[in-house]
This record gives structure tokens, C-alpha cells and sequence, in this order.
């Protein structure tokens, strides 16, 4: 039921998604190459760390992502539906929190903190396995609206909103580099202006900061909201975890 | 320990070239930035590298700054037989890593 529900979303969705971009086609050749090659891709050095870290125990449980998941490969697909609601704690939750849950609730071990680097492989190594599959996230309500009203709403001293950059001056540029449309199909991703890898939180925080206003919290409904929003415009669009960004 | 993505042909031709490509995860600090205390970060760059096959050395290189974070590097090697091909690289730490990769000649 919930299924053929996301299918229809999708159907509805592609219709439109002629004209959107993956940052993927704003990037230089040189750097789609890079994301080209797997061997070339640095993202790939923390999906090897991620398969490194699926089978090793953590926590008083003494559980690792195996115990319950098994091999890697059988979440291919789960990165699709993320962020997804969490009924638990009544708001949509994204896969990095999704696995900092199955720390603190299953392994009883620590959560990672947002930007910490063991986060950023396994959600890398999870959402790999979806490379090249549609987004199909569910436009729960109220947060996608909400998600709507913040990427429309300017803030910051330079009083700018997502939408003036990513929407109305897509494809222009901003000093030397092209503006994107900012969809959020390859997170986490590597981006060389970082010279390291970053989640989807990481952008929208340097984007908050570049327009000098207060970035919002990691766990705030804000946030969550936001993220739903950009994922569900970002609907049909193919994952390209983990990609390679200016 | 730090992590590296080192990708050979399964099987290469006697006596002609085939690519090596390795991905090495380093910060490659450059020592020309500061912290937030204003402070000199000192400068961490993987200086040497060294691939050899089967005790041969068949790259040399030194390294320097302006070489962004986790390097990637790219050159051909020539093989006459199967054999080993160690990597060997050292930081300004004097942190010394080798890592080995078969190569199958057909």
C-alpha cells in the first residue's frame, strides 16, 4: 500500500523532472570524471572505512550493523525513502540519524556526532548501495510544507533565501563557479572545496552561514523540515551517493 | 593506519604498460594555515612515495604542498612477470605505510 502510494509520488513527480539538474551536470568535466571513476572518487575511501565499520561490535549490546542487517548489499534501496518519519519520534529523520537510533537503541552505543567521520562511512556505505535508483521520499505533512516555507523564506544579513540562488539564479554564477539547483541526490557527499567528505546538514549549515544568518540546530525541526522538503523536490531524481562536488 | 584504494588490472601483458591508480586518505596539510586561535598548523603532507615491483623500484616521487587532501595518483607500469607491487609512502609524522597489490602477468 505505502509502496504503490511512492510509485504514484514518483510517476506524478517525473513528469517534471525534465528540466532539473543534478549538481552532477553543473560540475566541470574534471570533476564529473573524478566522480566517473570509482577508483578516482576519494568518496569512496569512507565507504571503505563504512564496510570496515559494518561488521565490527559496538556498544553494551555487543551488536554490529550485521547482527541485524547482514551483508551491506541488503539495504540496496533504503537510501531512497530518507529522510522518512520516524513514528517513534514524530519527525521525518535522516538516514544518518537513522543509524546514530540504531546505536543508541540496539547496540547501546553512543551516537555519533553529526559531522564525525565513522557517520559520514556508514551512511555513505548505505546509501551507495542505491546509487543509480529514483529518490521516492515520502511528502509527509506538515514538514514538507514547513520545508517549503524555509527554503522560500530569506534570512541571514544578506537576507537571502534558498530559493533566490538555487531556484530563480540556478545556473548562473556565483565568483567562478555555477550555481546548482541544489538537489540533494548524492549526499553524503565529496566535496573538494571541504577536501573531505560532508552530509546534506554540512551544505545546508555552510549555506546558513554564508548568507550570515544562525544555522539552525542538527536535530531541530528545522532542519528536519528543510531536509524533507529538499529531498521530496528532489524526487526521481537518481542517487548518486557518494558524489563528487566543486 | 590510514586507509588506501589501490587498483591494478587483473591480468596485464608481458611488457606493456598498465595503469596503477591510488587513492591514499591524508590530510595533506599544507603548514600555511592557521587555526582558530591563530596558531600555525603545522605542515603534514605524505612527502615520499615509493612503488616498487618485487624489490624494484619503478616510481620515486617526492611530494610538496599544493597537493589537495587524499592524493590520487595515477602512472603506468611495465611487467615482464607476475609479481608484487609494494606501495610505500611516509608523512612529515615519519609515519611509514606499504600496501601490496598481486600482479597477474598472462
Amino acid at each position: 500500500m505505502i509502496r504503490g502510494f511512492a510509485l504514484v509520488i514518483v510517476a506524478l513527480l517525473l513528469i517534471g523532472a525534465g528540466d532539473r539538474r543534478s549538481g552532477y551536470d553543473d560540475a566541470s568535466p574534471d570533476t564529473r570524471a573524478m566522480q566517473d571513476d570509482d577508483d578516482a572518487n576519494p568518496g569512496f575511501l569512507w565507504v571503505k572505512q563504512g564496510e570496515n565499520l559494518w561488521s565490527e561490535p559496538d556498544g553494551k549490546a555487543g551488536k554490529s550493523c550485521v547482527s541485524c542487517h547482514g551483508d551491506a548489499t541488503s539495504m540496496r534501496g533504503v537510501a531512497t525513502h530518507y529522510p522518512a518519519f520516524d513514528g517513534k519520534r514524530g519527525v521525518p529523520i535522516t538516514l544518518e540519524q537513522r543509524i546514530n537510533f540504531c546505536r543508541t537503541d540496539h547496540m547501546e552505543a553512543p551516537a555519533f556526532a553529526w559531522d564525525d567521520d565513522r557517520l559520514l562511512a556508514l551512511s555513505a556505505l548505505v546509501g551507495t548501495q542505491s546509487r543509480g535508483m529514483m529518490l521516492a521520499v515520502e511528502p509527509r505533512e506538515p514538514f514538507r510544507s514547513e520545508g517549503a516555507a524555509l527554503f522560500n523564506e530569506r534570512m541571514g544579513q544578506l537576507n537571502l533565501s534558498c530559493a533566490q540562488c538555487h531556484e530563480e539564479r540556478a545556473g548562473q554564477r556565483l565568483g567562478g563557479s555555477r550555481i546548482p539547483q541544489g538537489h540533494a541526490n548524492g549526499y553524503p557527499e565529496y566535496r573538494l572545496e571541504w577536501q573531505g567528505m560532508g552530509s546534506l546538514y554540512r551544505r545546508l549549515r555552510n549555506c546558513m552561514v554564508g548568507v550570515r544568518a544562525e544555522p539552525f540546530a542538527p536535530d531541530s525541526r528545522e532542519t528536519a523540515a528543510l531536509m524533507l522538503y529538499l529531498a521530496v523536490r528532489a524526487n526521481g531524481m537518481r542517487i548518486e551517493t557518494p558524489a563528487v562536488r566543486p | 593506519m590510514v586507509r588506501v584504494l589501490i587498483n591494478v588490472p587483473k591480468q596485464v601483458r608481458s611488457g606493456e604498460a598498465f595503469e596503477v591508480k591510488v587513492l591514499i586518505s591524508h590530510p595533506m596539510e599544507s603548514g600555511q594555515r592557521r587555526d582558530s586561535q591563530g596558531q600555525a598548523i603545522p605542515r603534514d603532507i605524505i612527502n615520499h612515495f615509493v612503488c616498487t615491483l618485487d624489490g624494484e623500484t619503478v616510481l620515486d616521487a617526492a611530494l610538496f604542498p599544493a597537493i589537495a587532501a587524499n592524493p590520487f595518483l595515477s602512472f603506468s607500469v611495465v611487467a615482464e612477470k607476475s609479481g608484487t607491487l609494494a606501495l610505500t609512502f611516509t608523512d612529515d609524522q615519519g609515519v611509514t605505510q606499504t600496501e601490496m597489490a598481486a600482479i597477474n602477468v598472462v
